[in-house]
């Protein structure tokens, strides 16, 4: 008997391009997905099924499928269409308790597969530089998505302590970015100008969605030799990005906004529907994060293809350029540079000198 | 003023002849004058100086161009031959220095996961605090030989004199005296990192939070650590207090040292003491605005902005005997006996030498 793998979240790019990638597994018979919209996109020869999993129908499809592989993937931080917060949150968590309930009963189940998020360890300036899987947050996220990850992150491990014979693996994503992209934090950085706290410059990670799509595969499938893909892991692009560099290199300026009044013009963007710049947004735009990948490395034998820098290059291609693109602000660079030389006799050169010096001097 | 300074600038620029300087000379000047600082940007770095230019060009053209004339004629006075060699170094510089500003405004440049800006550290910070701790505190550095020149080691320091200066001068210190330039990555409170442009200007220069993963981490990677284990208890001590070391925290550096088998290498600062002299702690001011003290010193906060001036000290950091970590069994590290005993013996060198060095010490200012 082969596999047959249960998919939620399917009507968001993500969970589409991984039903997609999953069905041409070899070893995998089915591919049921499962939302509570209709995909705008294709799902290939996978079963759509439209439920909502804040529904008990989910243990009934668990149940007539013989579902032997659930990946959850409809832990979220933005709405899909209308629906607000309190929507996000209930198919978050009352939508995850709903999904383990129906696989704690279900005797088919083998291995569940969780996309959970960074945003779990919080960010504030007394946490250490980086985040390892076991460090504890110093302060617990008070609300918004992350709050959501720390709780269904609660829930999974429950399930995992009651279902011991169920492979169980969360995997802690940095922020997902791409050529479609759907997080808040790409709604920010797709802003014509990005508002910043004034004087923090924090470290940011990112992973590229390809990369997003190759880890669910490891970890949605039979672990392969020396390697353990259960447990919690840590999925981040090498290298670190401090957001300064972000704007430099997406080309787009920033505008320092003093700590208090960040929230007010948080709030403000909200109401204009811009984006969803959330306290927890903003702490993260503050303080920053970094996550350690040794675990994703050594354990679950993942090699991102995408380092930091490379997939926010791929994602500052995809969204044009901004009002300072890098090309040009270089370009204006080399124009200085080029001035000065032609010539090359004396007084011209000492009158570089001097316009060095007058820079110098200041 | 002026004129009188921009001789003795002319007189080094031909001597040097278009040469390479030693890297401590490019910024030696600025502390102590105005007439110091017109003629010491002139010889820095590029790189240290471009970032401004692209904020005010015009302003810097029109307001200061009477200098620019002065250093502009300079290179003519030695004769042809000095000029042409001394402008091509200038045009090496300027190209650098473009080159560098192009890399910033685009972007193009790696930080560690630390959030640790090298290149802005080496061109920038570096050369903001080197006139600081050259010509201002005149930083004397004695036994850089007992810092490895490559594997992680733990420095341990006093800590004073109520503002960290003491740890931006050891930094200074032991990147510019060191043969290998190795870079101190020293840990901080966490108050840095709560205050606004603190934070980044920290991150950059490579300090993180002073907690046993950040310091493990780091010490794993082969960096020299720099800490300070009296914190806040050392820096925010009354004057009469001065070179009385403070309890060790809680000698956790000791156990980090032990994990990652990184030799210490205690430290003594004299001279960190007495540039703000605390005569007073205002608590519930202090308390108001979240910090662990609010000094009062003599001139602080009586002559406003002027008076958090630091007095020119005369500083001596001296590295002792590096104490050898690798020795001890793993489980060591859990032992709370060795750490105390280890926390002692590093504190006892630190506080011999600092009598050692304050008996030897003339005046404080000289």
């Amino acid at each position: 008997m082969g596999k047959v793998v249960l998919v939620t979240g399917v009507a968001r790019q993500l969970g589409g391009r991984f039903v997609r990638r999953v069905q041409r597994d070899p070893g995998v018979d089915r591919v049921i997905a499962v939302d509570a919209v209709v995909p705008p996109h294709r799902l290939g020869d996978a079963e759509f099924v439209r439920a909502d999993i804040r529904q008990s129908a989910i243990a009934r499809i668990l149940a007539e499928y013989a579902v032997d592989t659930v990946v959850h993937l409809d832990v979220s931080g933005k709405a899909l269409g209308a629906g607000g917060r309190t929507a996000i949150k209930e198919t978050n968590v009352i939508g995850t308790m709903q999904l383990l309930g129906a696989c704690q009963k279900s005797p088919t189940v083998q291995r569940l597969v969780v996309k959970s998020s960074t945003s779990v360890y919080g960010s504030a300036p007394r946490d250490p530089a980086v985040f390892t899987e076991t460090t504890p947050p110093k302060s617990l996220p008070s609300g918004g998505f992350a709050k959501d990850a720390v709780e269904v992150e609660g829930y999974v491990r429950g399930f995992a302590r009651r279902r011991p014979d169920v492979a169980v693996c969360v995997l802690r994503f940095a922020n997902i970015l791409g050529p479609h992209p759907d997080s808040p934090l790409a709604d920010y950085l797709s802003l014509p100008v990005l508002p910043t706290v004034f004087g923090y410059d924090p470290r940011l990670q990112f992973v590229h969605e390809d990369d997003v799509i190759d880890v669910l595969g490891i970890a949605a499938s039979e672990p392969r030799r020396g390697t353990l893909n259960s447990g919690t892991f840590n999925i981040a692009g090498d290298g670190v990005l401090l957001l300064s560099q972000c704007s430099r290199r997406l080309g787009r300026p920033t505008v320092p906004v003093l700590l208090p009044a960040v929230t007010w013009v948080g709030s403000a963007l909200r109401t204009i529907g811009m984006t969803d710049f959330s306290p927890e947004q903003i702490r993260l735009l503050t303080h920053g994060r970094v996550v350690s990948t040794v675990q994703m490395r050594e354990t679950l034998g993942f090699r991102p293809a995408f380092t930091t820098a490379e997939t926010f290059a791929e994602f500052a291609r995809s969204r044009g350029p901004g009002l300072l693109p890098p090309e040009t602000v270089g370009r204006a660079v080399d124009r200085l540079a080029a001035l000065p030389l032609p010539g090359g006799a004396g007084p011209r050169e000492r009158g570089a000198g001097a316009v060095q010096t007058t820079h110098g001097a200041r | 003023m002026a004129d009188a300074k921009v001789i003795p600038f002319d007189d080094d620029r031909s001597r040097s002849g278009g040469g390479a300087r030693p890297a401590r000379r490019r910024t030696g000047a600025g502390g102590s004058g105005r007439g110091d600082g017109s003629a010491a940007p002139v010889s820095a770095l590029p790189g240290a100086q471009v970032p401004e230019q692209g904020d005010v060009p015009s302003d810097a053209l029109s307001g200061l161009s009477p200098g620019a004339g002065e250093t502009g004629g300079g290179p003519g006075v030695p004769g042809p031959d000095e000029g042409r060699s001394s402008a091509g170094g200038w045009e090496r510089r300027i190209a650098g220095g473009l080159a560098f500003l192009r890399r910033r405004i685009t972007g193009d440049y790696d930080v560690d996961e630390f959030g640790y800006d090298r290149e802005l550290t080496d061109q920038v910070l570096m050369s903001a605090l080197r006139p600081l701790a050259d010509t201002y505190f005149r930083v004397e550095v004695k036994g850089i030989e007992n810092i490895p020149s490559d594997g992680g080691a733990l420095i341990v320091a006093n800590h004073s004199g109520t503002l960290p200066l003491d740890g931006l001068m050891l930094q200074v210190a032991v990147h510019d005296n060191h043969p290998a330039e190795r870079h101190l990555r020293l840990l901080a409170a966490d108050l840095v990192f709560h205050l606004p442009v603190v934070n980044e200007l920290a991150r950059k220069a490579g300090h993180t939070l002073a907690c046993a993963e950040d310091a493990q981490r780091l010490l794993e990677m082969g960096e020299i650590v720099g800490v300070m284990p009296e914190g806040f208890k050392g820096i925010g001590k009354p004057f009469g207090e001065r070179y009385k070391l403070q309890r060790f925290g809680r000698g956790g550096f000791v156990s980090t040292a032990l994990r990652a088998g990184a030799p210490i290498v205690p430290c003594s600062i004299v001279g960190a003491e007495e540039i703000y002299p605390m005569i007073g702690n205002a608590k519930t001011l202090a308390r108001l605005l979240g910090f662990p003290y609010f000094p009062i010193t003599p001139t602080f906060p009586w002559l406003g902005p002027l008076g958090a001036l630091p007095l020119p000290t005369k500083w001596t950091i001296q590295f002792g005997e590096p104490i050898p970590t690798d020795g001890y069994p793993p489980e060591a590290a859990e032992d709370p006996m060795l750490m105390f005993n280890l926390t002692d013996q590093v504190r006892e060198q630190i506080q011999h030498t600092l009598y050692k060095l304050l008996v030897q010490r003339r005046s404080v200012f000289f």
